[in-house]
């Protein structure tokens, strides 16, 4: 299945990347993607950021479905105002 | 039924706009939160600020706020508007407007969905400020350069 990948923020600018297409094994979660990010991204954070699939935040343990859109999300800009 | 707007825009907040917008005959309070570009920050002089979106979610997420505050509180329009790309030193990057028939409703709702907007809503803020830029967020160990 192949599930595409959006990166934001700090995370785009480290990996130099807006959007990657990645194939993945039918029933590999959002954990099993993230690990095979890592090892093609070595710019990656080793702390994983917020995950959303579909425009809804999950975590590591969702399972993934062909034509998917997962998002790394950074940490949002705050409460400060 | 309450009634609801949200958006991110390239354009400058027209909080006029978004009063007219919450307006209702029935409303008796009405709140309005503006969020503006800070000259400072930490100890920076901040020259100006640049936010990106994951625009698609960043609007499910402000419709997500907005049915919860529905859930909670009896009020009647919610208009949650989003500033993106570059925001000069003192202008508006962020606002929400409630309507309600009491002003503790629109008090409690408006402040209830800019703490959730700013915690919820994919959307980073990066600061240029002397001597170099970095992106904002909780955990300021990250994305910095040009430091120095």
């Amino acid at each position: 299945m192949t599930i595409r990948v959006l990166f934001f923020a700090y995370l785009r600018e480290r990996c130099g990347v807006r959007e990657v297409d990645v194939e993945l094994p039918e029933g590999a979660s959002v954990g099993d993607l993230w690990q095979r990010l890592a090892a093609r991204f070595p710019a990656l954070p080793t702390e994983p950021p917020k995950f959303a699939v579909n425009r809804v935040y999950v975590d590591k343990g969702h399972p993934l479905h062909d034509n998917d859109e997962l998002a790394l999300i950074p940490p949002v800009s705050g409460g400060n105002q | 039924m309450m009634k609801s707007s949200y958006r991110v825009t390239s354009d400058g907040i027209d909080t006029a706009a978004m009063l007219a917008e919450v307006g209702d005959a029935g409303a008796g309070g009405t709140t309005l939160f503006v969020g503006t570009t800070r000259n400072e920050n930490e100890g920076r002089i901040v020259e100006r600020l640049e936010y990106e979106a994951y625009e698609a979610m960043a609007l499910e997420e402000m419709r997500r706020i907005g049915d919860e505050i529905a859930r909670r509180w009896r009020v009647i329009a919610v208009c949650m508007v989003h500033k993106l790309g570059v925001v000069p030193i003192g202008q508006a990057s962020v606002a929400v407007a409630v309507s309600a028939a009491h002003r503790e409703e629109a008090f409690a709702a408006c402040r209830y969905g800019i703490d959730t907007l700013k915690t919820t809503v994919p959307i980073w803020k990066k600061e240029f400020y002397r001597g170099g830029e970095h992106w904002v967020g909780p955990c300021h160990a990250h994305g910095v350069s040009g430091r120095g």
